[in-house]
């Protein structure tokens, strides 16, 4: 087994209005995984994220990085919007992450075509974001968390807000440019058929508080396609995710 | 009908329908220039005082717009402190809002007794003019992207680079709004200025041009002055607003041509 590339022992996150967002969240991130935090609203799943990207602070526990401290800053970040500079081109956009570590733009600008290209975007470099549509803006959100080449790539229901077509389409992007980077994933979602789709391994959470109530593995090899969705080991792996969820939700808090 | 014949001809149509029955009616009554001049007789005095007239415009643009440009400067550079510290903002906003709310005509009079006329036309034109480039650049700088901070926090950017390449980006539309609303206000400042000079027996501005002009009875140069001031408030104006259509039109909604 892979060592762990970040570990969570006993994190407590607890706002400053009493709330208690996560309660003893233990868990290990294996290298190269795809690995989906999936849970209701309120979970505490993408406070997780937050805390391993050092944006918020822990209560209590500890976060460690066993392969060092570059990987703790070799993290790329897509949030559940595209949180584009609607003032900057597709290219400044991407530049952005170079820009703020001091590459120049000349030096960065091979790595950008590069990764526009990736994402499907080479012909969009010179646009401004309103005139994109909502899946591209999300492409453009993605080159920009991997133009740093990181190892670990953070994901906040990054496709939450949009269509059913556009999000299918992104989900089989996204499994190839993980292949293609070889880039391990955290990915937060509230869908049970997209984290089993996407994932190696699916924690499931349960709210107030925020906590682990089960880690299921999604044992099936990349790549995967659509007729992955029609697969026993899909739809078994789906129940016992629905299951988990349920059963985590309590009889009390049906929707 | 077509957008620019009603944008463009139809005011000018209406200006010549009101102009025309204005000289006409001065004709036809025989009013006398001392109640009322005529469109022609504004015009004939403009251009035979014009030099008095330009000397004093000379001397009201250059007070207004160095008020004007100074408020600018001292509205973002304080809107940009009090819009990253809240605690800055707790102490000074107070300040910023008695001297913004206290009114300008009354604070004009006294500040003559300390300082010389020029000098009180330029602090008026600022009191003005920076209260609203100060709080629209306060909001400016709050309403920044969350998601955007933290993608800057994430790599790790300094608070200056936050500043200057995510805070002020996003707050430019708001300084910019803050800017149209304050820069044909420093034009008022500097003119309720330059009256408070002007019955003090001091002064050389169109707005003190205006104040001799009617203690003389003088009134076509009073009406003269009064259309030189009125065309620097307009000229003033669009300028703002073309400078901030060229720094929004690439990517801010509100510089955007609607599409059907």
């Amino acid at each position: 087994m892979p060592s762990p590339l970040v570990s969570l022992a006993h994190v407590r996150k607890t706002f400053a209005n009493g709330t208690v967002a996560l309660e003893d969240l233990t868990m290990d991130v294996r290298e190269g995984e795809f690995l989906s935090l999936l849970g209701p609203s309120g979970c505490g799943k993408s406070t997780a994220l937050r805390l391993i990207a050092n944006l918020a602070d822990i209560s209590a526990g500890a976060i460690q990085w066993p392969s060092g401290g570059s990987a703790r800053s070799d993290i790329g970040f897509v949030f559940q919007e595209p949180t584009l500079m609607p003032w900057a081109s597709v290219t400044e956009n991407v530049y952005l992450p170079l820009k703020l570590r001091g590459v120049s733009k000349s030096e960065a600008m091979p790595k950008i075509t590069e990764t526009l290209a990736l994402v499907g975007l080479a012909d969009f470099a010179k646009v401004y974001p309103r005139e994109l549509s909502g899946g591209m803006k999300m492409r453009v959100s993605i080159a920009r968390a991997l133009v740093t080449e990181p190892k670990l790539l953070l994901m906040d229901e990054p496709f939450a807000a949009l269509d059913e077509i556009t999000r299918f389409r992104l989900n089989d992007d996204l499994l190839r440019l993980k292949q293609a980077k070889d880039v391990t994933v955290i990915f937060v979602t509230h869908s049970v058929y997209e984290s089993v789709y996407l994932s190696t391994r699916i924690i499931v959470m349960a709210a107030r508080p925020g906590r682990v109530v089960a880690d299921l593995a999604v044992d099936a090899p990349y790549p995967r396609d659509e007729e992955f969705r029609s697969t026993s080991l899909y739809t078994e792996t789906c129940k016992a995710a629905s299951h988990a969820l349920h059963g985590a939700m309590g009889a009390h808090e049906h929707l | 009908m077509n957008d620019s014949f009603s944008r463009y001809v139809l005011p000018l149509v209406l200006a010549a329908a009101i102009v025309g029955y204005w000289e006409f009616a001065v004709w036809y009554n025989e009013i006398p220039p001392y109640q009322l001049p005529s469109p022609s007789g504004i015009v004939a005095a403009l251009v035979r005082d014009w030099p008095i007239l330009a000397t004093s415009m000379w001397v009201t643009l250059q007070t207004t717009l160095a008020g004007m440009i100074l408020a600018f400067i001292g509205g973002v550079a304080l809107g940009v402190l009090l819009g990253m510290s809240k605690t800055a903002e707790n102490m000074l906003f107070p300040y910023a809002v008695v001297l913004q709310v206290t009114p300008v005509i009354a604070i004009a009079p006294i500040l003559l007794i300390y300082y010389s006329a020029p000098t009180v036309v330029l602090m008026t034109a600022f009191i003005v003019t920076y209260f609203p480039v100060l709080s629209n650049t306060i909001t400016g700088m709050r309403s920044t992207d969350r998601g955007l901070e933290a993608l800057f926090d994430l790599y790790g950017a300094p608070t200056w680079r936050k500043i200057m390449l995510l805070k002020l980006k996003t707050a430019l539309p708001y300084i910019l709004t803050g800017f149209k609303i304050g820069g044909p206000l420093a034009l008022i400042g500097a003119v309720v200025a330059e009256i408070a000079a002007g019955t003090a027996g001091a002064g050389s501005g169109l707005a003190y041009r205006i104040i001799e002009s009617t203690y003389r009875l003088n009134v076509p140069r009073a009406f003269a002055a009064l259309l030189l001031l009125s065309i620097m408030g307009i000229v003033i104006f669009y300028v703002i607003v073309f400078v901030s259509h060229l720094l929004l039109k690439d990517w801010h909604e509100s510089a955007m041509t609607k599409e059907r």
